[in-house]
């Protein structure tokens, strides 16, 4: 046998070395559809707990909206289950290309094209549109997918400093040899909250002769006044040559994500790109619950505007409370206690108030930096805010960290 | 320090320290282990250390291990300045 027990050792003792880190990841099996109250079974074989969740991507609360599961119903029963091919063979339907025209006027961009996944449209992308004549200079802290489409990519790779507009700018003096120059960032950085300066990026990259591409998954459908995402909050719609985003976070939350932008760079990820030339085509039940998506984000802002409110709300109750959070204005809230530990130890308890939040700390976010991100939607009432907040304060106040700033929580548990 | 040692250790600063980030550096600070340099950002270091001193440095020699600290990156420039 190839598996050999030196082998299973072996990786037995790496899965263990992960557990002695503290670094070990285990699921929580949700009993019921994503909504803003779960019941949750953890550990596995517990008792179910009914909690308020604080940690989904269901900003818009359409994860488990009746009008969507409606349609997606409808959509299995006129385009079936699967289509048993990729795109360009025989797996696009009609509702494909009508979920791409949406996504296109919607994003206010020339073309789209839809990929099984926001992290294979970031993964095929650079690839399709760039060769080793090229640069892409990317934000320190853009996600993980991007860094990996990065990789695959020929194109020369350089960073600049989070959100810095001046190294930024350097960057792009430093590589005006290069054929062309790639601004790569987030639009809403995942593990921060903040929202990318699109603007000014926009106006270096006028500047510097340099494209712009967007990774919007965490913007998409509620920031900006109509919710757009980050182009539309910074007032540079039509700017952007590559906005890439995602369906499984605020947009129903199920799956598939897209590269939408210059039809001529859309085409060459039709054209070249891996991930959507060698995986299936996005299921028709899938594209038939997005097209309901699209027709409800359009047809009024009241979700997004929701999600606005209960956004200042939470910050405000949390900043009350003297907790000391990342100053931002998406729902992305992060609540920063800096020591891994302490964050773990936070989370816990957490949720035996009933609040399921989860801590965050190094490798997915900086050493030092720990912390519970928390995330609003427009699923929660404030009653659910005011007894996460609740929650909160009583924990906090166990550990003796309310009021303390960044300083002083160094201090008394360290990085 | 030697100049070498401070020179780059002035780069480390400028290109990698976020201004409210309150860490010291030395030169033995491990930087790719201690999470103050991703692998990924590592290149515009290997970068400015081939322009600023006309060398090249073979990626198989430009590992994390070598690049960890300010000591070890200023052995690997002596290195290949001699070669």
């Amino acid at each position: 046998m190839a598996y050999s027990d030196t082998a299973r050792k072996a990786y037995q003792d790496e899965l263990n070395s992960i557990r002695e880190a503290g670094l070990f990841k285990s699921e929580r099996f949700i009993h019921d559809l994503q909504d803003a109250e779960i019941e949750v079974e953890f550990p596995t074989g517990a008792e179910l707990k009914t909690v308020i969740n604080m940690c989904a991507n269901n900003y818009l609360g359409l994860s488990g909206h009746e009008d969507i599961i409606t349609a997606a119903h409808a959509g299995l029963d006129h385009r079936g289950y699967g289509m048993s091919s990729v795109r360009f063979i025989c797996g696009t339907q009609d509702i494909h290309r009508e979920l791409e025209n949406r996504l296109t006027e919607f994003l206010g961009t020339e073309d789209t094209l839809l990929f099984p996944s926001c992290m294979d449209a970031n993964a095929g992308v650079f690839e399709a549109v760039l060769t080793d004549e090229d640069v892409m200079i990317a934000d320190r802290l853009v996600h993980a997918s991007i860094i990996d489409g990065m990789r695959l990519c020929k194109a020369m790779n350089d960073s600049y400093k989070h959100s810095d507009m001046k190294h930024l700018e350097r960057k792009l003096e430093e590589h005006q040899d290069r054929r062309y120059r790639m601004i790569i960032t987030d639009g809403v950085f995942s593990m921060d909250g903040d929202l990318a300066k699109l603007d000014e990026i926009v106006a270096l990259a006028e500047k510097y002769d340099a494209l712009v591409f967007v990774d919007d998954s965490h913007a998409s459908g509620f920031i900006g006044k109509t919710g757009r995402g980050v182009h539309e909050h910074c007032g540079v719609v039509g700017k952007i040559d590559i906005i890439t985003t995602t369906l499984g976070k605020a947009l129903g939350g199920a799956s598939g994500g897209c590269v939408s932008g210059r039809a001529e760079l859309v085409e060459m990820c039709r054209q070249r790109a891996r991930p959507y030339l060698f995986s299936n085509t996005v299921a028709p039940v899938i594209v038939s619950g997005a097209l309901k998506v699209m027709d409800i984000i359009t047809s009024s802002t009241e979700r997004r505007d929701k999600l606005e409110a209960n956004t200042k709300y939470w910050r405000q109750l949390l900043t009350d409370i003297g907790l000391d959070l990342k100053a931002g204005e998406s729902p992305i809230v992060p609540v920063m206690l800096y020591n891994a530990k302490l964050a773990q130890d936070v989370a816990t308890d957490l949720y035996d108030e009933g609040i399921y939040a989860v801590g965050f700390f190094f490798p997915v976010v900086p050493q030092g930096q720990a912390r519970i991100r928390t995330q609003i939607s427009a699923a929660h009432e404030i009653h659910h805010l005011d007894k996460a907040g609740e929650a909160f304060r009583k924990v906090g106040e166990k550990y003796g960290i309310l009021g303390l700033g960044k300083k002083e929580l160094i201090e008394k548990f360290g990085m | 320090m030697d100049e070498l040692k401070q020179m780059i250790l002035d780069y480390v600063y400028d290109e990698y320290i976020e201004e409210d980030d309150d860490r010291e550096v030395d030169e033995n600070t491990p930087l790719i282990s201690g999470g103050i340099v991703d692998s990924f950002s590592m290149v515009s270091l290997k970068r400015f250390l081939e322009n600023k001193f006309e060398i090249q440095i073979p990626d198989a020699d430009a590992s994390p291990e070598a690049f960890d600290t300010v000591v070890s990156i200023a052995e690997l420039v002596e290195r290949f300045k001699n070669a």
